[in-house]
Formats: C-alpha cells, sequence, structure tokens
C-alpha cells in the first residue's frame, strides 16, 4: 500500500492508470486506484475549530482518527450539504515522506477504470480556474474530461495551512 | 519461533554486561578499597571475554583479555586501585562497546587505551590468567552464598540446537578449566541409534568435578550465553574430601541417578530478575489492540444499558472489569524502573567532574520508580541538560565554595517518586542558585520582555526555558550555546509533562520534571461545547464551578473570576472556537491547572468522565494548537481532546496584561 502510494504521481508514459473516478463540485476527478483503501457512506463527522477549511474535519475510520478533506476548498467550488449519494473516499497519501491516510468528501463515485495516460494533457497555463499545481493533467475517458489532481501537493501542510486562505475567499 | 541471530543475542547481553560494568567502575571509583568491585569487574570482562570468542568477536576477546589480566592483578593485590584506573577503565569499556557495535572498525583504537592500562597496573603482555588463588579471597569476595564449598558439581546438557547456534562444548569445558581443577565425564547414554544419530544435534550430556574456591556466581557465568533451554545442576561438593566418588555424598543432588537428578534451569536457584526480551513494537501493537478493545467495549456498554437485557447487561459488565484489568497489565508491561536511566546519568557527572575540575557528589534515589518505557527514552535529553545545567552553571568552583563557607565538594541530587497520577523527577544543587538579575538583563537585551515589564522571581526563573535564551557568559563545550533548557521544554510539551524551578540565591537550585504516568490512555472529562464535545484531561482539572450569572452577562473585555479571593483567567471556549450555536443558560466553568498556573474553561454542559484512548493528530492538523489529540468515543463518533498546557499559557497571557493594566493604572 505504502508503495503504491509513493507511486501516486509517478506511473510510467505510455501505460494505462487505474483510477477510481468521481464528481466532486461537478467535475470528474480521477484517483490513483491503488491508493484507495476504502469508501464509505457519509458518518459524522467531528469537526476542529481553527483547522483550515480544507481539512475541517475528522473521522473514525475503524478505530483510526482520519481527517477529512474536501477538494472543493482547494479548486474553489461552492460548499454543498451531503446527500445520499455523498461518499466519503479513504486513500493513502505521501505527507512530509510519511504515509498518511486521509478522508476525501466526493458527491459521487462513479467506477473504477483504466485511463491510458497517453490520451493525458498537461493543464493549461492560462483559462483555467484551478491552481495549476494542483493539477497532474486532463485526461479524456468516454468522451468527458476527468481531472487528475495532484494529491500530494493538493494535500502538502503547506497549502493546508494559512496559504489556502486565497482560494477559500474565492470559495466563499 | 523465530529464528534469532546468535551474535545479535551476544550483543544484546553484552550490552547489559557492560552497563553492570560500567556501574562496577563508577562504584569503584567511589570506594578504592572494595574488593568485591574488582572481583565483580573481573567477572564482567571474563564473562564479556568468554562469550565473544565463542560467538567470532575476536577483537573483542582479544582486547577484553588484557584488560582482563590488569583486573586480574588488581585481584592478587599486585597492583590498587586508583582514580585513574577507574578512568582508563571506563574508556576501555567504551572501546569494548565500539568493537561490539562496529567490528573490524575500531581495532587500532585499542592499542593506547591497553598501554596506559599496563602503565597503571604494571603488566608486561601475561599470558592465560591463572587460575584462581586461594590468598585472592578477601571476605568480600564472591556475593552469593554457600561459598564454603571446596569445589563444585556441575551437571549439564546443552539444548538440541545448540551446536547449530554456534555453542561449544569444548569452550565451556576451557572455561571450566580455568576456575579450577577438573575432572570431566561425558555422557553417552542418550546417544541414539546409528540411523536416528542427527549430526547437528548435541547428544551429550558432561558431568564435571571442579576443584575450586570460586563463587556459584563464577560457574553460572560460564553458562550464561547458552543457559537458555540448557540443564545445568550445580552442586557443591562436600567438603570432606577433594575428589569425591560418585556414591559418597549424599543429599539433594544424589548422582546415583544423573539422568532423573536433571534439573531444569528454571528450577535452579532464582536468578535475580527472570525476565523476557521483548520489541517495544510488539508492547505498542499490544497497547493499541487493547485501545481498540477498551473503545469496543464502551461502545458495548452503551448498548447494553440501552437494551435493559439483564444477561447482556451482566456479559458487558464481565468484559468491562476483564478489559480494564487488560488494560492494566498491559500498561504495566511497558513500565520500567527508572533506575535504569539514572545509571547513565552517574557517567555523565563523572566526566563533567573531571573536565570541570569540581568536586561533585551525585546522589539518586527512587530508582525502582516505574514510568512508561517510551517516556524515560524521551527523558533521556533532558535530563542530559538538566544535569549539565545544575554542574556546570550552579555549582561554584572549589575555591568560591570554599569561600562561601561551604563544602568544596558540590552535591547534585537526582530523584524520582510518584505524586498521584503524576511522576516528579527531581534535579536539586547546593549550588549558587539562580541569577535573577543576570536573567532580566538578559531577557531585556534580547528583546524578550519589557524593561518595565514586572516579573515575579518564578516568572524570571521559567524564562531560562525560553528558546535561544542563555546566560553563560562564555561559551563553553558544555553547556551555556543558548540551545539546551528550551529542548527540556519542548520535550516536556511532547509528554504532557512540566516543570517547575525553585531556586534561592547561594543555596542551590531544584528543577522539577512532572510528567503523567503514561502516554497511551487517560481519564478524561467530557464537556460539550455547543454541540462538539471535547475531552479535558482529568489530571489538570481542580474543580468545576458555574459561571455566576453577572459575569456571564458581564462584559467581555474582563475575563476573570474571584475563585476563594484569587483571581482565575477564564476563556470562554465557544469564542475560541467559533461555536455558531446559541449558549446554554447555566454555563459552567471548568478550573485546570498546569503546576501554578490555573485557568478556567467555559462550556456549556459537563457530560462526565471517561476513558479516552489518546490517538495523534495527523500533519495536516499540526498548525491547530489548542488540541493534544483525538479520541474515539463510545457512539464511534471523534471527540478532541483539549491541550491543557497551551489553554492555560493563553490565559496567562490575560492575566499578565491585566496585571500591567493595574500597575499603569495606579501609577497613574
Amino acid at each position: 500500500m505504502t508503495q503504491h502510494a509513493r507511486d501516486i504521481d509517478a506511473v510510467p508514459a505510455g501505460e494505462a492508470m487505474r483510477a477510481l473516478t468521481l464528481d466532486v463540485g461537478g467535475e470528474v476527478f480521477a484517483i490513483e486506484a491503488t491508493s484507495v483503501r476504502e469508501i464509505l457512506d457519509m458518518v459524522p463527522v467531528t469537526e476542529v475549530p481553527n483547522a483550515p477549511a480544507f481539512v475541517a474535519g475528522l473521522i473514525n475510520v475503524r478505530g483510526r482518527v482520519v481527517p477529512l478533506a474536501d477538494l472543493r476548498v482547494k479548486f474553489g467550488m461552492e460548499h454543498r450539504p451531503p446527500d445520499d449519494d455523498t461518499r466519503i473516499v479513504v486513500f493513502e497519501i505521501t505527507l512530509e515522506e510519511e504515509p498518511t491516510v486521509v478522508g476525501m468528501l466526493a458527491d459521487r463515485v462513479h467506477t473504477v477504470c483504466d485511463i491510458a495516460l497517453s490520451t493525458m494533457e498537461p493543464a493549461p497555463k492560462v483559462g483555467m480556474r484551478w491552481r495549476p499545481e494542483f493539477v497532474r493533467g486532463i485526461a479524456k475517458h468516454d468522451g468527458n474530461f476527468i481531472i487528475v489532481p495532484e494529491m500530494n501537493r493538493v494535500f502538502s501542510t503547506e497549502g493546508a495551512g494559512t496559504a489556502n486562505s486565497e482560494n477559500e475567499t474565492r470559495a466563499g | 519461533m523465530t529464528q534469532i541471530d546468535p551474535a545479535e543475542t551476544f550483543r544484546l547481553e553484552a550490552q547489559d554486561v557492560l552497563e553492570q560494568l560500567e556501574q562496577t567502575l563508577l562504584d569503584l571509583g567511589d570506594d578504592l578499597d572494595d574488593m568485591a568491585l574488582v572481583d565483580g569487574a573481573f567477572r564482567a570482562l571474563h564473562t564479556i571475554k568468554g562469550s565473544g570468542a565463542m560467538f567470532g568477536f575476536t577483537e573483542v576477546a582479544d582486547f577484553v583479555h588484557e584488560f582482563e589480566t590488569a583486573f586480574d592483578r588488581l585481584r592478587k593485590g599486585d597492583a590498587a586501585p586508583s582514580g585513574e584506573l577507574v578512568r582508563v577503565a571506563l574508556g576501555a569499556k567504551d572501546h569494548i562497546a565500539r568493537l561490539i557495535a562496529e567490528p573490524n572498525a575500531h581495532a587500532r583504537a585499542g592499542v593506547p587505551i591497553l598501554d596506559r592500562l599496563r602503565a597503571i597496573v604494571g603488566t608486561g603482555i601475561q599470558a592465560e590468567a591463572p587460575p584462581r588463588p586461594v590468598d585472592a579471597a578477601t571476605p568480600g569476595n564472591g556475593p552469593a552464598a554457600g561459598d564454603a564449598s571446596h569445589g563444585w558439581r556441575i551437571r549439564f546438557r546443552l539444548p538440541e540446537d545448540a551446536l547449530s547456534l554456534g555453542a561449544s562444548p569444548a569452550l565451556l569445558l576451557d572455561e571450566l578449566r580455568e576456575l579450577g581443577d577438573c575432572t570431566v565425564l561425558a555422557s553417552a547414554e542418550d546417544l541414539p541409534s546409528l540411523e536416528k544419530l542427527d549430526p547437528e544435534i548435541c547428544h551429550l550430556s558432561w558431568d564435571v568435578t571442579l576443584l575450586s574456591d570460586c563463587s556459584r556466581d563464577a560457574v553460572e557465568d560460564v553458562f550464561l550465553f547458552v543457559e537458555d533451554g540448557m540443564q545445568l545442576d550445580i552442586a557443591p561438593l562436600p567438603a570432606a574430601g577433594p575428589r569425591s566418588d560418585a556414591a559418597a555424598p549424599a543429599g539433594p543432588s544424589d548422582p546415583a541417578a544423573p539422568p532423573a537428578g536433571k534439573t531444569d534451569r528454571a528450577g535452579a536457584p532464582p536468578r535475580e530478575n527472570s525476565s523476557l526480551r521483548v520489541a517495544a513494537e510488539r508492547l505498542d501493537e499490544l497497547l493499541d489492540r487493547v485501545g481498540e478493545l477498551v473503545i469496543a467495549q464502551a461502545r458495548l456498554s452503551q448498548i447494553a444499558a440501552e437494551s435493559s437485557n439483564p444477561s447482556l447487561m451482566t456479559v458487558t459488565e464481565e468484559i468491562e472489569r476483564l478489559s480494564a484489568g487488560l488494560r492494566d497489565t498491559t500498561m504495566g508491561i511497558r513500565m520500567v524502573p527508572i533506575g535504569t536511566l539514572f545509571g547513565r546519568f552517574r557517567r555523565l557527572v563523572h566526566d563533567l567532574s573531571a573536565e570541570l575540575g569540581k568536586d561533585v557528589d551525585f546522589v539518586t534515589s527512587g530508582e525502582q520508580t516505574e514510568l512508561d518505557k517510551t517516556v524515560i527514552e524521551s527523558l533521556a535529553d533532558p535530563l542530559v541538560h538538566v544535569i549539565r545545567n545544575a554542574i556546570d552553571h550552579g555549582l561554584e568552583s572549589p575555591e568560591a565554595r570554599a569561600k562561601a563557607g561551604k563544602p568544596r565538594q558540590g552535591s547534585v541530587r537526582l530523584s524520582a517518586a510518584h505524586e498521584g497520577a503524576e511522576v516528579a523527577i527531581t534535579v536539586s544543587d547546593d549550588g549558587a542558585g539562580l541569577d535573577t538579575d543576570r536573567i532580566r538583563r538578559k531577557a531585556e537585551a534580547s528583546g524578550l520582555i519589557a524593561s518595565d515589564a514586572t516579573l515575579s522571581d518564578s516568572e524570571l526563573h521559567r524564562l531560562i526555558f525560553h528558546p535561544g535564551f542563555s546566560t553563560a557568559q562564555e561559551v563553553s563545550a558544555i553547556s551555556g550555546r543558548g540551545v539546551g533548557m528550551d529542548v527540556v521544554s519542548r520535550t516536556m510539551d511532547a509528554l504532557r509533562g512540566r516543570i517547575d524551578v525553585d531556586s534561592q540565591r547561594g543555596r542551590g537550585a531544584t528543577v522539577t520534571l512532572r510528567l503523567p504516568l503514561t502516554l497511551a490512555i487517560i481519564d478524561g472529562m467530557m464537556v460539550r461545547v455547543g454541540r462538539n464535545r471535547y475531552s479535558i484531561p482529568l489530571s489538570a482539572v481542580e474543580e468545576c464551578v458555574e459561571l455566576p450569572p453577572d459575569i456571564a452577562e458581564g462584559s467581555r473585555g474582563r475575563n476573570f473570576l474571584r475563585i476563594r479571593d484569587k483571581l482565575v483567567p477564564f476563556l470562554r471556549l465557544r469564542e475560541l472556537f467559533g461555536t455558531q450555536e446559541p449558549e446554554d443558560l447555566h454555563q459552567k466553568v471548568v478550573i485546570v491547572s498546569t503546576g501554578e498556573q490555573r485557568v478556567g474553561l467555559v462550556v456549556d454542559q459537563i457530560l462526565g468522565n471517561t476513558q479516552t484512548v489518546i490517538k495523534s493528530l495527523s500533519r495536516l492538523h499540526a498548525d491547530v494548537e489548542t488540541f493534544a489529540g483525538a479520541t474515539i468515543m463510545g457512539d464511534g463518533t471523534v471527540a478532541l481532546i483539549l491541550d491543557v498546557a497551551n489553554l492555560v499559557r493563553s490565559g496567562q497571557r490575560f492575566e499578565t496584561r491585566l496585571r500591567d493594566e493595574q500597575t499603569k493604572g495606579q501609577a497613574a
């Protein structure tokens, strides 16, 4: 698991990436399937006062206390209350060289599919609503555009701290 | 069964023996006439030499052989122990540790050490140490009882896998021969028939009659590294005949039936400590599991209480009792006497007092006080700093002490004791005490405090724990680099402990480190703020009071409560946490404290006490300082644990501000 998690951003070119696709804020995102541990229905979330808005909550995953992230904050999308389709995707990332289990809210989880990396294009430098360093690329699958986020960078503590205030205002 | 590398076994055992050797040498340094200590050191060296050779650490064996020869001369009275000898011997002990840790890297460094040793005791390169001469038997010789006999009858059988693990019966027998005159009989009666014979299994057993006045310990030491699983029977030879006939002795060790007379090692005279080495990670894993069990059990209790099913409730209570017992036992396993740590500091003090030319009487007490092993490990560095400071800054030079009418020898006391749910570790010296004027000047110069700030002595004392603070006028290699005391402070924060400093000018200073007994599970008080629940470590809670309505409605700026004629600052947690929900009608204040500082926390409701398994927060929440961790409650949701030390500090800032305003008001 750890190994896979470390490789999340390092899939050799010319291959396909096995990815889990999910909806967040009306866009389709793909995350490396091998880093995913489990997908949970919505559970009670404990809010952490004064925590960055991106990781404002904690959940219990099988006796572990796991931070719950909301990608919408980083991608400047509007907040939306959870509904029946809301899921929590639990996966592993590398934070300051330490494997860390995190949860992430998804409006809906689609499927596991293979994304041909040849179809993936780097994020355009202009004309994009999101900070380019958070996006590894835009892939095409079944005629749809899929955002492949740079998870380790999205979660990097610098971004989770004060530096994301810019995004929060945009989200508001 | 896990296969254990025999060399690793040797390393672990040798480490123990070396620690013991260090203590013996330091004791010897304190009392140069105690021949029992010389004997103890000699035995330790002998053990390392023998087993080192057996496990292929030839460098170690060669070096220790010379070392041992020097101590043999001391034993025989050919040379007298001296302070210089103890110093060199300690260096030699360090060298052995290096040789064992990194073979083939340090052999050459040993030559000068041995040269100095030889110079001190006046040995040439000598051959094998001769068997113990009788005249060396001083009254202090041999701590074990039952030394009165003229020899020992030793019967032993190695474990079946001993040969494949590298043990050699020939070496063991050689060691026995070094102790005295031996008659060795090998018994082949357990030898199987040829077709069943496994050449790697040791089928022989031995019966040795040893004529020597050595102690039982000396004989047991020969078998120190192979004792697991072996059968060993050591019986004193009857005093009468020099060579006893097999039928002659009567009593417990009847040799007429050797196979029946086998005693398992467990049946042998009890060792002081029968213990088991377990990897620390396994204990952590066990504790994690127990933690999960406690959580699951709490959920079960909740469900049982709701169900009002009597038989379910009975079982639940039973499980509650069992898991509480299991938890206590598991915590107990991790508890280690702090004496293991104290031992290391004797060496530190010894080296420092030589380096600084200060004569130090170092006294430790409370070594049996038990603490969580991980806590003990993390205490090592902070205590080194505190002790260094006491000797380097605290104690004056012998001349200055004499001038001040104190004994030339300074004293540093290190003690540990349980105080309720805490352990207090105290380092006190009888030196000059903290110089508050100098601390003040220094703090003002570096901008830590305003030049007109009113600070009490104890507040000034606390400044030494501020990062980058050091009053040493000259930077020395030992302390005074401006790092150190703030490391102590940081470590204590991480361990949820605290530091108290007490100092009297000219009389000495006392630094007390207070720590919780364990880091993994605490008793907590659950409180509610808005719709969120939080846990406050119960050890920090002093009392709970109702927030008086006039204060609750009053101005938000004056956050003070008068409790028994003392002003206690309080924090409204809902303001701190930005709680949106309307507040309850009757708000409560939980008074928490660390040491002398107190602060009140205003909450909506007090829910009761729970056992809390502490889970640390991830790096994503490292910036959120108000929480020490999180825990999972009976209903499966997560609750945050408040960081009391941090909250008290914020409360303290309020208080300082208010007092400054008051002083200014009076001045105006």
